[in-house]
């Protein structure tokens, strides 16, 4: 029995590079924060990078806390709208190409997103990554982790529960 | 609400770069109340299907109400920062309107802070958003 060839790598990141672009740049307001998306296969690293506009302390400085939610938010969201959109795409349904800001998927919508300040922000970039403890076919529960110089010395963590996009709408 | 007590906590909010970078404006303070609001604006959309803001700006004017709350509660709080918030979201907030909020301190230790906050937009009936949240208090000492 003969396998088919597998796809030359460029290809592959290819397609998951523009399906994960598609996505992010579709967002406004994570353009207007400059978070960016780094991917290591299926597995995201948000960054939030040091900008003036970020500060809530100006005499510390130390970076403002909703804006350390709104990252945290932006981070849960993506990973969710990322893990659908993985599965569509890896199974062949999906082609990136044809994602276009107003034919993306629809994203998930915020019920509640609780955020633990942990230590004060510090003027630097900052990290989140997103962990989906629970995605059912309505409900999702995803927990995130932010840090800045340590992955073991997080600043802020958030969980939240997200309402699912319809698949027929 | 005094002149001076208004001035200063717009001087606050002014010197935030992130409620700066929002548009975020006072319209009300008073003891360990406030009232903050921030302009529709495309740039902070979250959902580009709906043009609905997205949740962390909302989120972000919340906080900042909830701590001038804070900070203007008559037992004198040096400074303030964010323990934990937790935010609902009831409804999408309609495209194109201005969202306020009204923040009250209504319950304070030597040490903590409790708020609660509320969120709507032109129509004042149906809340777009509540939050509970714990602050630190500094004494001036």
């Amino acid at each position: 029995m003969t396998r088919p060839r597998p796809e030359p790598v460029q290809v592959v990141k290819q397609r998951r590079d523009a399906a994960l672009r598609a996505l992010v740049n579709g967002v406004p307001y994570i353009q207007f924060l400059g978070v960016e998306f780094d991917r290591r296969g299926d597995e995201l690293t948000a960054v939030l990078p040091f900008s003036d506009k970020v500060i809530g302390n100006p005499l510390l400085p130390a970076l403002h806390g909703g804006c350390t939610a709104a990252f945290l938010e932006i981070t849960a969201i993506i990973e969710l709208a990322w893990a659908s959109l993985w599965e569509e795409m890896e199974a062949g349904r999906l082609d990136p190409t044809t994602l276009h800001p107003t034919h993306l998927p629809r994203l998930p919508k915020t019920i509640d997103f609780t955020v633990d300040y942990l230590r004060s922000g510090l003027p630097r970039d900052a990290y989140a990554r997103a962990r989906i403890n629970r995605s059912g076919r309505r409900y999702a529960s995803v927990h995130v982790e932010a840090w800045q110089d340590n992955r073991s010395r997080l600043f802020a963590q958030a969980t939240g529960h997200f309402l699912m996009p319809d698949p027929d709408e | 609400m005094s002149d001076i007590r208004s001035r200063n906590a717009r001087q606050f909010i002014e010197a935030i770069p992130h409620a700066r970078a929002l548009d975020m404006r006072l319209d009300a303070v008073g003891d360990g109340v406030a009232e903050l609001s921030m302009p529709y604006d495309e740039r902070f959309v979250g959902d580009p299907a709906t043009r609905v803001i997205h949740g962390g700006a909302v989120f972000a004017l919340m906080d900042t109400c909830c701590g001038t709350a804070v900070l203007n509660h008559p037992s004198g709080v040096a400074g303030t920062a964010t323990i934990d918030l937790r935010i609902d979201y009831m409804r999408p907030a309609t495209p194109g309107q201005r969202i306020r909020t009204r923040a009250e301190c209504y319950q304070i230790t030597r040490a903590v802070a409790f708020v609660r906050a509320t969120a709507v937009d032109d129509d004042d009936s149906r809340p777009v958003a509540t939050a509970a949240a714990a602050f630190t208090v500094e004494r001036a000492t």
